[in-house]
């Protein structure tokens, strides 16, 4: 078992034939990743890497191929249309990778994208993975490995380098989830933990969270009050000075909220474990394991 | 992006909101002829990015055109929290009544663009919603209908008895809510909103935040930038594409993605050193933004000890290991780096920087152990 997605994903890449777009698509069909089209308008008909089927729009995609999920790698100016597109043509989840989208625009895709029954997972994050089976996005597949630790990360290279330390230990992941760095996105933790907590194979959670609104202290007040699985938690930004966008459009404390030691005093009133290095996740998670 | 006051008053009086007339100055000369242009009193402010302009006094009350010059010539060259005061907004001075507040933010846990309006204007709006959270009206929009009439009346009446001026309030407010759309805003405020004694209602300050990812479609409001109100460093990196803030360590840290940037800052500190500076090359691989960041960083002459930790996903390690090997043959380092990689390309990096005389490591936790003891140790 694993979140959202498993062997039976069926994926359509928007904006396959980019830079981005096209050296990812490569990289999840030889993880094992069901991909079955891609979607760039003008380039309808034609294949790409002579195996799959390129579409002008994504209602064409959908109703060719059937996919359940699509992952988009279009510029910023045209990403909510994208987000939106997908929703509209009945995808049931949209990974967003795209860095850089307006939040305004997000105000607009957010309830359109829920009326529609949609998930969507961004912007500006690197997707997910569940290990052996699907990956969707851009982490890396060579650092994970199946086992019965869920993550979930507002961050990429981070969310790496812990990946990469339990993997080295011995210790494989269930799904690993990236939700994103924006101020306003489709899923957040809660809906990652909730989904774990349900998951049977997951016996233990690693949350990476960042300074910057209150998404990691109501994640704190659900696992205190909804979950009876383990979760080990870390701040990202215990250094950022206030005021200031830390790279992460949503990584910034505002005057005096969404400081690091405010999440990690409701990390601890959880009970939840608290990594104070990333290295602490081998050790903490082991335990709870 | 931050505007300053008098930009973003131009830019609310163009959406029809009443703003007491004035214009920038650069000189005390300037100063008094805009103060006879205008007509006495004025206010004399200076514009720069800081709060708190009025209790470091940056802010002056002018009765006569004299007194202008004069204030305009004390506060122009002033340093305010470190920066350097080039232009005073020269403004009619209104006679104030009553002061409210009226902002937007763009809410986080609602998703939507949130009103907060008060009564109580005139002061900081953080220390109205810790001390009396009641005074403030808080009202999501839908950004699909915009904010209508009788949302936009219900918030005036909220803050005033009187029908007339909380009708002009209203309209006031669906005027800040376009403003703050078509300037693609993460935070637009008036503060305060004055009702003069005799009723009227103006905006005698104004504020507005511009999220940076519009700026890009926005190239009119992205032409309002003011690189002399910014650190020359932040400037320089973000010509040069990269996400660089300033901090005051001396522990320079060069790394790929946010989170891991924070998290390498926060070891460096956990190992009772202190970051130089937040610096993110982002993820893709190009040899020039390594010679970029060295170059910003190296020229900030509190680093003792430099600190690569980059994490290859869609970075290629061995493209960093390139840029520093061609940034430190064009100049030579002075100060210890350490270099951690690993991931994508790790053997071809590390041997390109063996060949060429470095060390590198693929542990974070060693490299910056090793950092923060170079750093502490050249410091002594």
């Amino acid at each position: 078992m694993s979140i959202f997605i498993d062997n039976d994903t069926t994926l359509l890449i928007q904006g396959i034939t980019g830079r981005d777009g096209s050296f990812h698509a490569k990289q999840m069909m030889e993880y094992g990743t069901r991909v079955v089209g891609g979607v760039t308008p003008g380039k309808g008909g034609q294949q790409f890497e002579g195996t799959v089927p390129i579409f002008n729009t994504v209602a064409q995609a959908v109703a060719a191929t059937g996919a359940n999920t699509s992952v988009i790698y279009v510029p910023p100016p045209f990403a909510a249309d994208a987000m939106m597109e997908a929703a509209a043509a009945g995808i049931k989840l949209i990974v967003c990778i795209t860095e850089g989208v307006p939040v305004l625009d997000m105000t607009r895709v957010y309830p359109y994208v829920k009326e529609m029954g949609a998930r969507l997972l961004g912007p500006n994050c690197p997707g997910l993975i569940t290990p052996g089976a699907s990956k969707v996005g851009i982490i890396p597949g060579r650092i994970c490995t199946p086992g019965p630790v869920g993550v979930v990360s507002r961050s990429g290279t981070l969310t790496y380098e812990i990946v990469n330390l339990l993997t080295k230990a011995g210790i494989g992941q269930s799904t690993c989830v990236g939700i994103g760095g924006d101020p306003i996105n489709g899923t957040n933790f809660i809906d990652a933990l909730a989904a774990f907590e349900a998951d049977p194979q997951t016996k233990v959670v690693a949350m990476m969270g960042e300074i910057g609104g209150t998404d990691e202290q109501e994640a704190a007040e659900f696992v205190r009050t909804k979950m009876k699985k383990p979760v080990v938690g870390f701040i990202a930004g215990q250094t950022a000075p206030p005021g200031r966008r830390m790279g992460h459009a949503g990584a910034i404390i505002s005057g005096s909220a969404g400081t690091a030691a405010e999440k990690i005093e409701a990390f601890e009133k959880a009970g939840m474990g608290i990594a104070r290095r990333p290295m602490d996740f081998v050790e903490l998670v082991q335990a709870r394991l | 992006m931050n505007l300053h006051e008098y930009q973003a008053k131009e830019i609310l009086r163009r959406h029809g909101v009443p703003i007491p007339d004035g214009d920038i100055a650069t000189t005390p000369d300037a100063a008094e002829a805009l103060a006879v242009k205008y007509g006495v009193p004025v206010m004399v402010k200076a514009q720069v990015h800081v709060g708190g302009r009025g209790k470091a006094g940056g802010v002056k009350y002018c009765a006569t055109p004299e007194a202008a010059r004069e204030k305009a010539t004390a506060i122009l060259g002033m340093d305010i929290k470190g920066l350097t005061v080039l232009k005073v907004l020269v403004t009619v001075a209104e006679d104030i009544g009553s002061e409210a507040y009226v902002g937007i933010i763009v809410d986080r846990a609602t998703k939507k663009p949130v009103f907060m309006v008060s009564a109580a204007g005139g002061i900081d709006i953080e220390e109205v919603a810790a001390t009396t959270p009641e005074l403030i009206k808080y009202h999501p929009v839908d950004p699909r209908y915009g904010l209508r009439t009788f949302e936009a009346m219900d918030m005036g009446f909220f803050l005033y008895a009187d029908v007339k001026q909380a009708r002009a309030a209203a309209k006031i407010m669906q005027q800040l809510y376009a403003a703050f759309i078509e300037s693609g805003c993460s935070l637009a405020e008036i503060n305060p909103l004055v009702v003069t004694p005799t009723g009227k209602v103006v905006a005698v300050d104004g504020k507005m935040v511009i999220d940076d990812n519009e700026l890009e479609r926005l190239p009119a409001i992205e032409a309002l930038r003011d690189d002399s109100s910014e650190d020359p460093s932040e400037v320089e990196a973000r010509k040069a594409n990269l996400t660089f803030i300033k901090l005051d360590g001396n522990v320079g840290c060069v790394v790929n993605g946010a989170g891991l940037a924070m998290a390498t800052m926060d070891l460096v500190k956990y190992y009772g050193g202190d970051p130089a500076n937040f610096l993110d090359i982002g993820g893709s691989s190009n040899p020039e933004k390594v010679v970029n960041a060295l170059r910003i960083i190296t020229a900030d002459k509190n680093v003792k000890a430099i600190l690569f930790n980059i994490f290859g996903g869609i970075t290629r390690t061995d493209d960093v290991a390139n840029g520093i090997v061609t940034a430190t043959k064009a100049n030579p380092l002075t100060v210890p780096i350490v270099i951690r990689l690993t991931g994508t390309n790790e053997e071809l990096a590390m041997k390109i920087l063996t060949e060429n005389g470095f060390s590198a490591s693929s542990d974070m936790d060693e490299a910056v152990q090793k950092a923060v003891a170079l750093a502490t140790g050249a410091a002594t």
